[in-house]
């Protein structure tokens, strides 16, 4: 962490969106977090896909729940809207925020603990309602906060800094989410912005809930040799299996691949992802076989990394409730409280 | 885009690419270069160092740093051509310098006793007699360097007091004689033998009398002349700027009287006007031959002789003095535009009438030459087709070995920061001459020191956070005053207050940002928080595409590439210089501390450094 504050002057150069804003203009307050944090550089992904996208800042609402990546949504987009809830109910606040106004971008901060450990229960739920929103979970396996211990992501038979090892099975959200019906599931790594940048910027435009957990090491805690989520470990045992460049609609596709391993994934906004296929027997619309092949890898120790399953077409929430296409938060009392003349017939259907 | 960065000779990469050889920051060049400001200086004075001792409320040490280096840091507090503001970094990040030539004058004006920090000279000489012709500051700057090392050091000029055109040129209202008075005191009490008063006029005899060395600074002394009609008929209307100037500074001439025209547009133009101004001329305009945007004065000086009401009429070539019986009348100027062919300007016939000017007198500030009718031209010192001497550029000797050149007679007019940089080389190869060692060979070496400011976890031992705050304007004197008295300075300087505001504007260029790339895990800290995206980690390429594919591009090919040798992920770190803030984020943010703030101090060999 640092005291000072990061100057407002910027590179005379820098790119200016087309909302004529910069990057810089995305940021949030100094982070507090230790120096090296991957978490940081999560953030930083979140400025640069936020800035390349050219949404206003205030268009996005921010929620997260406890622990170190819960208090990151303060390091960046400071216009926005946003919420630090309790430990493992960010979840709750985001539902919640999601049916009030649907129009706003809503992407929640979580960690390993938030999610896979107090709030395992409330992630399994959001993912199956189906909110819309950008689910982005720092996962260092650790409880960082409180100096180390393993979390439950944390792989069974890696050590501690002192060199103890952890004796349970790690819980991988990646699977979970895959399971209970996720229509966008991917992984990165916070040392990868290349890959990160744009999974966040599909991620934010993707209709319906996307996760993308992102290994982030802990550099106090859980950066050793002993560690499964360390810089190291992740560089030596990562393998990408999709690569993706998220297009804006009415923008040219510039990214060229090799033919033949590239496919063109419209989203319902007219953008496109054009996934480029690292490995040819992956199939990132097949849910099952993603599920196979990211437990396969993972039990030899490996970390696949990418795109790993995403379906556009999939129904969100609002679709499943049926609710109106005007943000709740825009309609009159009169429209959002018809009143008893309007709830008495409703009563009477049932009875 | 044209490089110029040492560090882009490239290597061949394994898979037979060309790529960046990697930075080697004990190169002294390399920081040094970093240190805009002081490598623009000709003296390469240690600018941000000076400019923290004076935020430190350390005003003699500030002083006596610029002493050491530009040796007369009062008159150029006051006086510099100031190459280092234009290259001072915050022209890059935000708008306007660091005002540095003004922080000298808050040292200048704040130092205290100063005595025990000269240098020791020894009282047994060393048996060398060198002799320094004109009273200048180059030949006193060789003087101050020379003394200390037991030289028997002779000085002549035609003047009865020493100062060269520091006191005959500038006046008084920009540079008090008391302010120049002190500095040269403290050179000629160091042990100068002085010969004031009387005019050398031959060289020959000057060798005759034996000394060891000679050193020539006898500056340019001979204003240009203007040969068009009516010029001799007028001529006692008409005077050469800087014999008039003299003529001021020496009492001969205290009143200027009717119509004033000065003929010019560099600096020696702008004392002429503002002169008159204050000498009683009913009214004064400047006339200059060429456009506003290229005349030679400085821009502040400009600004200071409009601020005066001084007009300053453009695109006006002079055509003819116009006369009756030898009175002036006036002056015929012709009308040229600006016009640009194959990009170089020209001047052609704008079309418009020729204009005639009345004027009781005329300034003529059109130039200055070297001119040494007194060296006979069979002494074996070469001059060339311009009348300036064949010298080497490094060691300022000329053809004959004994006899070595400096400030404006070695090279044509300059300022006074060339004087005392060339007065430093040319004291460094008489030493060398006089020992008997080779001027080139046996020239110490430039060396750099890098020292880490980290203090504790978050503490530097400089003030790291930036200073948004913008230039602030030097307080002038009252112009009923000023315009009414030659011998009132015109600008009052800041106060220690406004000083300490200003000097916090400083970058801090000197404080370096060196990567140690074995203790880096590229967790990408410092790029994600280094305010000025000077910070990437890419792929290693030829400089021209290396440049384009940074966080931002770096266009300026004038700054370096600072590139790390290959990190793990077969990356490497590149940084680049041009609009780094050295707030040492980078380093803060850093969790093994692979970047580091240290201080580059750049050795400039010298001899008689204090």
């Amino acid at each position: 962490m640092t005291f000072v504050a990061k100057p407002r002057v910027h590179h005379p150069l820098l790119p200016i969106n087309d909302i004529g804003l910069t990057r810089r203009d995305y940021e949030g307050s100094v982070s507090t977090l230790c120096a090296g944090c991957g978490h940081d550089s999560v953030s930083a992904a979140v400025i640069a896909a936020c800035a390349e996208l050219s949404i206003p800042p205030h268009r996005f609402a921010k929620v997260s729940g406890i622990g170190c990546s819960s208090k990151t949504p303060s390091y960046f987009l400071d216009k926005s809207h946003g919420f630090n809830s309790v430990h493992g109910r960010m979840p709750s606040v985001a539902t919640g925020a999601n049916l009030a106004n649907r129009s706003l971008y809503c992407i929640g901060v979580s960690g390993d603990g938030d999610s896979a450990s107090i709030g395992l229960g409330q992630f399994a739920h959001i993912v199956r309602r189906r909110i819309n929103m950008l689910y982005l979970v720092d996962n260092n396996g650790t409880y960082g906060l409180t100096k180390g211990q393993f979390s439950a992501t944390n792989d069974k038979g890696s050590t501690s800094k002192r060199g103890v090892p952890n004796l349970y099975e790690p819980i991988d959200l990646v699977t979970l989410a895959l399971q209970l019906g996720a229509s966008f599931v991917a992984r990165s790594f916070s040392g990868d912005k290349r890959q990160l940048v744009p999974l966040i910027k599909a991620g934010i435009k993707h209709h319906g809930f996307a996760l993308i957990d992102v290994i982030s090491p802990c550099v106090a805690f859980n950066n050793h040799s002993g560690s499964t989520k360390s810089y190291d470990y992740v560089r030596h045992h990562s393998e990408s299996v999709t690569k993706i460049d998220y297009v804006e609609s009415g923008q040219e596709i510039t990214a060229d691949y090799e033919p033949g391993t590239t496919e063109d994934v419209e989203m319902p906004d007219g953008s496109t992802l054009r996934l480029s296929k690292v490995d040819a027997n992956f199939d990132p619309h097949d849910r099952i076989k993603a599920l196979q092949y990211v437990q396969r890898r993972q039990s030899e120790g490996e970390v696949v990394t990418g795109l790993l399953y995403v379906d556009p077409e999939s129904p969100d929430c609002h679709d499943i409730l049926e609710t109106i296409d005007t943000p709740l938060n825009e309609l009159d009392f009169a429209d959002l409280c018809p009143g008893n003349a309007a709830l008495a017939p409703i009563n009477q259907s049932f009875r | 885009m044209e490089l110029k960065n040492p560090s882009a000779i490239e290597r061949e990469s394994r898979a037979g690419r060309y790529v960046m050889k990697p930075t080697n920051v004990f190169d002294p060049a390399y920081f040094h270069k970093v240190v805009d400001c002081q490598w623009a200086c000709p003296a390469h004075t240690p600018v941000p160092e000076y400019i923290r001792l004076i935020t430190q409320e350390r005003y003699t040490e500030a002083y006596m740093l610029n002493w050491d280096s530009n040796v007369f840091p009062g008159v150029l507090g006051r006086t510099c051509d100031r190459p280092c503001e234009p290259a001072c970094r915050r022209v890059r990040t935000e708008e306007k310098p660091v005002a540095i030539c003004r922080l000298k004058r808050v040292a200048a004006d704040n130092k205290g006793d100063i005595s025990a920090y000269l240098p020791h000279v020894p009282t047994v000489k060393n048996g060398k007699k060198i002799a320094l012709l004109g009273a200048g500051p180059a030949s006193l700057a060789v003087a101050r360097d020379l003394l200390p090392l037991g030289y028997e050091v002779h000085m002549f000029d035609k003047d009865t007091k020493g100062g060269g055109m520091m006191r005959s040129q500038i006046p008084a209202f920009r540079l008090p004689q008391t302010v120049l008075e002190e500095e040269v005191d403290v050179i000629l009490n160091m042990g100068v033998a002085t010969h004031f008063g009387h005019e050398v006029t031959s060289m020959k005899t000057m060798l005759d009398m034996g000394f060891d060395a000679y050193f020539i600074g006898t500056g340019a002394p001979r204003g240009r002349e203007l040969d068009i009609p009516g010029r001799q008929e007028a001529d006692a209307h008409i005077s050469i700027g800087i014999d008039w100037l003299s003529s001021v500074a020496f009492g001969h001439t205290d009143s200027i009287k009717g119509k004033v025209i000065v003929m010019g547009g560099g600096n020696t133009a702008m004392d002429c006007c503002r002169t008159s101004r204050r000498l009683g001329a009913e009214s004064v305009t400047v006339v200059v031959r060429s456009g506003f945007d290229v005349m030679k004065a400085s821009d502040w000086e400009k600004e200071d002789a409009m601020s005066e009401g001084i007009p300053i009429i453009n695109n006006r070539p002079p055509k003819e003095f116009v006369h009756e019986n030898g009175k002036l009348k006036g002056v015929w100027f012709e009308c040229v535009t600006q016009v640009e062919e194959n990009g170089r300007v020209k001047y052609v016939p704008s079309g418009e009438p020729d204009v005639f000017m009345e004027a009781d007198h005329i300034l003529m500030a059109i130039g200055q030459e070297n001119h040494c009718p007194w060296i006979e031209r069979d002494l074996g010192i070469d001059f060339d087709k311009w009348d300036c001497p064949v010298l080497d550029e490094l060691t300022l000797q000329s053809t004959n070995p004994k006899i070595f050149f400096g400030g404006d007679s070695a090279f044509g007019p300059e300022n006074i920061i060339w004087a005392s940089a060339h007065a430093h080389q040319a004291a460094i190869s008489i030493h060398l001459f006089c020992q008997g060692q080779d001027l080139k060979s046996d020239r110490p070496p430039e060396g750099v020191n890098l020292i880490s400011q980290k203090m504790g976890v978050h503490e530097w031992s400089y003030d790291s956070a930036h200073d948004p705050a913008h230039r602030f304007l030097v307080p002038q004197a009252d112009k009923a005053i000023t315009l009414s008295n030659i011998k009132v300075e015109v600008e009052l300087g800041f106060d220690r207050q406004l000083g300490a505001a200003e000097a916090q504007r400083c970058l801090n260029c000197d404080v370096q940002t060196v990567f140690t790339e074995k203790l880096c895990i590229e967790c990408d800290a410092c790029v994600d928080i280094c305010p000025m995206d000077c910070i990437s980690f890419v792929e290693n390429a030829q400089e021209e595409d290396l440049r384009l594919h940074l966080m931002a591009p770096a266009t300026n090919a004038e700054q370096d590439l600072y590139v790390s040798q290959d990190l793990p992920t077969g990356r490497v770190m590149v940084k680049d210089e041009d609009v780094c803030l050295h707030c040492g984020l980078c380093a803060e943010r850093c969790p093994t501390n692979a970047w580091d703030m240290q201080k580059s101090v750049f050795h400039l060999p010298q001899l008689g450094s204090y």
